[in-house]
């Protein structure tokens, strides 16, 4: 019965065809700091699973963010676990993203025809460091207050523009209601929607163009 | 699925998909059982109202004539706190004798009025009107004025909130 229904649907939507170009490719003789990418993706996966749960008991006003917090942590089953994988897990991505950049670079990978997997890559790791600096915002706490100050400050010091930058960042002068309500759609739109698209082409890269091999002595 | 060669032995191929699936579905039910108790907890709460609210001295009410007594319950809904407030129609008909009626029409749930000259509860949303011991007179609601359960505690009225 399963392997009917299983013919039927591949049949009509080529399950064996995806199956086989995505993960039934090539691969050349490699070692453990080939799962660096992978290890992103899950981990980018994570973080959009417990995100999207965070959005459902969080609040991105000045008068409700702590709040909202301190009920997730306290009172929501589970809610630390999800608060706790989302919190730890941000600062876990961005040190896996960073080791794999440094395995691409040391092995090389970036050369050609792999230019704009490297690319898409040098946005993924802005993008994700993005990702930790509005993210750190949003629990409203002295601590993210502070840090968010002190960061949008640093973008101040940008010569000519920095002025011009910092108030974008803050959405005026003060770090206010309206920063806080900008790093909250940074955070889950505009920077998200920016990260899947780019992991789209970047994967489709790597499958088009396969893994490289480890450089050996003679090239 | 097509049919390897087949060998007695498990293939590598098979055991990592054996070991994926397994550690997969760990994986998995490690975040996903938890999210359905994340989703569906506050549902489970219960929000239940059980007070005994004081009314003050049963001397400050007089005989006959019903006398507003109105109070704030303050309600915490996740991270929002909510001050309802009440009203009670305390009618003593005798020294010791007590009705102690809410202010909520049972129509709609306005609140009522208690007007000297009708000797009656007035709404003013439907026109109701409800006598002094709190029985429909006229109008839309479909049962007479909820009732308070009291209690005279020390020369203090006390009556049973309860909701949920
Ligand atoms: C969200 C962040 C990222 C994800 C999810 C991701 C995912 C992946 C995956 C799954 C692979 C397959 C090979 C492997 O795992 O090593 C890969 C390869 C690659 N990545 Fe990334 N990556 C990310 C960030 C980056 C960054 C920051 C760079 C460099 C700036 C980069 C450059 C590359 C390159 C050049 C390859 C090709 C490697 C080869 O063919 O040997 N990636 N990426
Ligand atoms: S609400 Fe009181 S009469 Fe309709």
């Amino acid at each position: 019965m399963a392997e009917k229904i299983y013919n039927w649907l591949d049949e009509r939507l080529g399950l064996e065809a995806i199956y086989g170009t995505v993960l039934d490719r090539k691969v050349p003789k490699v070692n453990w700091w080939f799962t660096l990418g992978s290890a992103s993706l899950f981990l980018a996966g994570m973080q959009a699973v417990t995100g999207i749960f965070l959005t459902m008991y969080y609040v991105p006003s000045p008068d409700k963010a702590y709040d909202s917090i301190q009920y997730i942590m306290n009172d929501v089953a589970f809610g630390w676990l999800i608060r706790g994988i989302h919190h730890w897990g941000a600062s876990l991505m961005v040190v896996i993203v960073f080791l794999h950049m440094l395995r691409t670079f040391f092995y090389g990978a970036y050369k050609y025809p792999r230019e704009i997997t490297w690319l898409t890559g040098t946005f993924l790791l802005l993008f994700t460091l993005g990702m930790g600096f509005t993210g750190y915002l949003l629990p409203w706490n002295q601590r993210s207050f502070w840090a968010t100050m002190v960061g949008t400050e640093i973008a101040g010091t940008v010569p000519l523009m920095g002025d011009f930058i910092l108030k974008v960042l803050r959405g005026g002068t003060d770090l206010s209601a309206v920063t806080l309500a900008r790093f909250f759609s940074a955070h889950i739109w505009i920077l998200p929607a920016g990260i899947v698209s780019m992991i789209s082409v970047h994967m489709y890269l790597i499958i088009r163009l396969g893994i490289s091999n480890i450089p050996s002595e003679e090239e | 699925m097509a049919k390897k060669a087949s060998s007695p032995n498990l293939s590598r191929r098979d055991f990592s998909k054996i070991v994926m699936a397994f550690l997969g579905s760990i994986m998995g039910a490690f975040v996903g059982l938890p999210i359905i108790g994340y989703i569906i907890s506050p549902a489970l709460k219960t929000q239940k109202i059980d007070d005994w609210v004081s009314l003050g001295a049963l001397d400050g009410y007089p005989i006959g004539t019903p006398k507003l007594f109105s109070f704030t319950r303050t309600k915490v809904n996740g991270w929002e706190r909510t001050t309802n407030s009440f009203g009670v129609f305390v009618l003593r008909k005798s020294a010791s004798d007590l009705v102690v009626l809410s202010n909520v029409c049972t129509h709609l749930s306005c609140r009522v009025k208690w007007i000297e000259e009708n000797q009656a509860y007035v709404c003013p949303c439907h026109d109701a009107e409800f006598g002094i011991e709190g029985k429909v007179l006229y109008g839309p609601p479909p049962r007479p004025m909820d009732e308070y359960e009291f209690k005279i505690e020390d020369g203090n009225i006390l009556i049973h909130l309860t909701e949920g």
